[in-house]
């Protein structure tokens, strides 16, 4: 366990330090920005005396440094702040849009990564006929495809035409279960479209590398069926690259999907950021940076931790 | 008319035969589609408004920063809002009169100086506490403070003293104003107990509804005031508001029955939407209109000839054509259209490539013409920008156009920049568009328009109370902003609303979109 322990740590400890230097890029990004809160809060209607009396209660006439350390200094006792913008906690409001963001994410993935995996896996088995092509032409397609584009036909289709799922995906708090996946049926769909070629090309990828292997040739000359020595031998020796894509798409999921927000008017984090981008709202952004932060962070960490356990090179050194 | 028919349609209006079931019947009775639908609304009409259901509304301009201080409310959604939990003293009427809201009746003295306001008796708020004269006065206080952040601060200038007399709301004023009810009927200054002094956020109100779930940007619920005074307002049981910022979104939600109504439509759609089965446009002119605007105190447009040479540029037929889509009407380089209550025709400046050359000669500038734009300042500001171009570029005048972000276009390009596009939203009364942005001492005077004249005539009208002498006063100041001022104004734009068959009651009103933000309180859910 000692060195697996130490690589772990390891990659912890960096972990951290890397999100400290993403809060100072994040702080510092946002003072770039032009026009100041006081201007985006009152828009076109701003006089001056209404706009340096804004200014005042905000404390924006602060120097930057400070106002960083003091939102710092808050956040390490688990303080996000109070937004600019409305003076509610920032944490509350955070903590909903999140919940609701991972459960699209999570949605999403139940239904991706097993569907991307499988197709991987069928797509090796029948590599270079036609459901092989079938799959990789299929998937590739959809990607290409802006997902917006991808939105907007499913609407016309499955909400305007058909009227089988609701075009506009608002949940809340009284909703179902059941309700709730009927509400988010059309952006889960879009967005499994998205992530799917990835995965399923690299899984694909990964295992053929594999393929080539000694071992797979005595596998097969053992008797084993195509899709046992694919499933059996092939897979778990390529697990580590497509966990790593796995996460990269699972990280896509939570922090990317901005567009399928807009689209499906969707209350999750992405349109919380972009509006209090839009309004200068300090706090609000960098919380918000922060946590995407976190989120890349930590999914990456786990892609490296089960990288180096799925390597018995790693888990019985010599 | 056959009887049977008549008979139908009235059924149909009481919700007891639906509309196609009605339409189909019709069809069999040899009426046509047009004349079946026309009945069926004209019944619908007189039977009268349907009470209960749940109203849905897609709306645009929300977002999660959203404050419930009516002070800081700046878009269509928290306006919407407003109208829903709040009430204001007086209120803009369907025809754009004054009508009587929380005062059931107020007077002017002669010289338009003091204004009294009698309280309408017995109005409660939505937690049981009385609606008194004190709380106008702490509401105007509130937004008229020094300390005051509202949107209405501007509008509350030149008050010299407020004073309580029982149910009476005295207030008094430094110079005469005849717009008085005009400005005191603006959305943000609905009242709130001790003027929301105490939580300016609680949305607690005399309004037709009161809040009951509340997600900036998402979404909000309201359920009816059982108290409410007014039975004229508010005839569904719930009313949900659906913040849709996305254009595309917002009409799929229309078209897939999941609202009952959308605010701004796009022009480009407009048309297509109202192909549509089951969908009804109402495209409503309105005061707000795109400009381009220049600083006429600023080289090069502090020259009047490079000014109208502009002015003579401009293809506003086009615009309206190609910007619009036919959704609105031909401006005239002043801000006021029909729409304003004193309003008068003036002779309609065109485009003129020859007068715009001859100006342009005459003004002696050499080189291009550097005009700044941005998607945001008002849809299709680039497009009409680079029509501008070409219609300028014929008469040999060479405009250069630079694309400007949308993030910080007002606070760095808008009222900063010489010459850029913009957009107003127009205001209830000339005295307010004027004072707004073309008095020289205005904060938001953007053509940097300083004309004593015009500010002279301008506290006279205000301060006459014979209509006609004020229209006259009101003509000659548009002439003297068209002529001498930094505005090309090329249309002025309609307001496009949606609404399903779901819903009933849509009548045309003056101010805001929805009409003016009541159809949610006006219309009623028959299906």
């Amino acid at each position: 366990m000692g060195p697996m322990f130490k690589l772990i740590s390891q990659r912890i400890a960096l972990g951290i330090l890397l999100l400290l230097a993403v809060s100072i890029l994040i702080f510092a990004g946002t003072e770039m920005l032009p026009g100041d809160l006081a201007e985006s809060i009152l828009g076109q209607s701003a006089t001056p005396e209404a706009l340096a009396n804004i200014r005042a209660e905000l404390g924006l006439n602060d120097p930057a440094f400070i106002r960083y350390f003091q939102w710092l200094g808050g956040l390490l006792q688990g303080d996000l702040g109070t937004a600019l913008s409305n003076g509610q906690d920032i944490g509350p409001q955070i903590g909903k849009r999140l919940g609701n963001t991972l459960f699209l994410a999570a949605t999403a993935a139940v239904i991706a990564v097993p569907l991307a995996i499988f197709l991987g896996l069928v797509a090796v088995r029948y590599r270079n006929r036609w459901p092989d092509k079938l799959i990789s032409g299929a998937t590739l397609a959809s990607i290409s495809l802006p997902e917006f584009f991808i939105g907007y036909v499913l609407i016309y289709f499955f909400a305007v035409k058909w009227r089988v799922f609701p075009s506009v995906a608002t949940v809340y708090d009284s909703m179902s279960f059941l309700e709730k996946l009927n509400a988010i049926a059309l952006p889960v769909i879009v967005l499994t479209l998205v992530v799917l070629a990835h995965m399923m090309r690299m899984t694909r990828a990964a295992i053929l590398n594999v393929m080539q292997s000694a071992y797979i040739e005595t596998a097969e000359l053992k008797g084993l069926s195509a899709f046992k020595v694919i499933a059996r031998h092939a897979f778990p020796n390529s697990i580590s690259p497509i966990v790593n894509v796995v996460t990269i798409n699972l990280a896509y999921l939570v922090v990317g999907v901005v567009v399928v927000e807009v689209i499906f008017v969707y209350p999750g984090m992405g349109q919380y950021l972009v509006d209090h981008v839009s309004k200068r709202d300090v706090p609000v952004v960098q919380a918000c940076g922060l946590i995407f932060a976190t989120v890349y962070v930590v999914l990456n960490l786990i892609a490296d931790i089960v990288a180096i356990l799925s390597n018995p090179r790693l888990r019985h050194p010599k | 008319m056959s009887n049977e028919l008549k008979y139908l349609s009235e059924r149909a209006a009481r919700g007891l035969l639906n509309r196609r079931s009605f339409m189909g019947r019709a069809a069999a009775l040899g009426a046509t589609t047009t004349f079946a639908s026309t009945m069926l609304a004209s019944a619908v009409m007189a039977a009268g408004p349907v009470k209960g259901g749940t109203l849905r509304v897609g709306i645009q301009g929300g977002s999660s920063t959203d404050s419930l201080d009516p002070g800081l409310s700046t878009n269509a959604t928290s306006l919407q809002i407003l109208r829903m939990w709040g009430e204001p003293l007086l209120e803009l009427a369907e025809d754009g009169g004054i009508d009587p809201r929380l005062a059931s009746e107020y007077e002017a003295s002669a010289d338009a100086k003091t204004w009294t306001f009698k309280m309408r008796s017995g109005v409660t708020y939505s937690n049981g506490k009385s609606v008194t004269a004190e709380d106008v006065k702490a509401t105007i206080e509130r937004h008229a403070g020094e300390e005051s952040k509202s949107g209405a601060l501007g509008l509350l200038r030149g008050i010299v003293s407020m004073s309580t007399d029982g149910d009476r709301f005295i207030l008094e004023l430094d110079t005469p104003n005849a717009d008085l009810p005009y400005l005191l009927a603006d959305y943000h200054l609905v009242i709130q107990p001790n003027g929301g002094k105490d939580d300016p956020t609680a949305a607690i109100g005399s309004g037709p509804y009161i809040l009951k779930s509340h997600e900036p940007g998402v979404r909000h619920v309201f359920e009816k005031n059982p108290n409410y005074w007014n039975d004229d307002l508010g005839h569904a049981e719930t009313v949900e508001l659906l913040v849709i910022n996305d254009d595309t979104a917002r009409v799929a939600a229309l078209q897939s029955g999941q609202v009952h109504m959308v605010n701004r439509v796009p022009p480009k759609v407009a048309s297509l939407v109202g192909r549509m089965g089951g969908v009804k446009v109402h495209s409503t002119p309105s005061a707000g209109h795109y400009v381009f605007i220049m600083h006429a105190d600023t080289a090069p447009f502090d020259n009047k000839d490079l000014r109208l040479a502009l002015k003579y540029a401009i293809n506003r037929e086009e615009m309206v054509d190609k910007i619009l889509f036919g959704n609105g009407t031909a401006g005239n380089d002043s801000p006021i259209n029909a729409s304003y209550p004193l309003f008068s025709e003036r002779e309609q400046r065109t485009y003129d490539p020859e007068k715009a050359a001859f100006h342009f000669k005459a003004s002696g500038h050499d080189g291009s013409v550097l005009l700044r734009t941005s998607d945001n300042s008002f849809p299709g500001a680039p497009d009409a920008a680079q029509l501008f171009q070409q219609s300028a570029g014929a008469a040999g005048i060479t405009l250069d156009i630079k694309r400007e972000p949308n993030d910080g276009y007002w606070s760095e390009v808008w009222n900063k920049q010489p010459f850029c596009t913009s957009y107003w939203g127009g205001r209830p009364t000339q005295d307010a568009m004027f004072s707004t942005a073309y008095l020289s001492s205005a904060d938001w005077n953007d053509t940097r328009f300083f004309n004593e004249g015009f500010d002279k005539m301008l506290l006279a009208a205000r301060a006459e109370l014979d209509e006609g002498k004020r229209k006259a006063i009101y003509s000659d100041m548009s002439t003297i902003v068209s002529d001498e001022g930094g505005l090309i104004c090329p249309m002025f734009n309609n307001f496009i609303d949606a609404v399903s068959e779901g819903v009933e009651g849509w009548r045309t009103t003056k101010g805001f979109d929805l009409m003016n933000n009541y159809a949610p309180l006006k219309m009623w859910v028959t299906a």
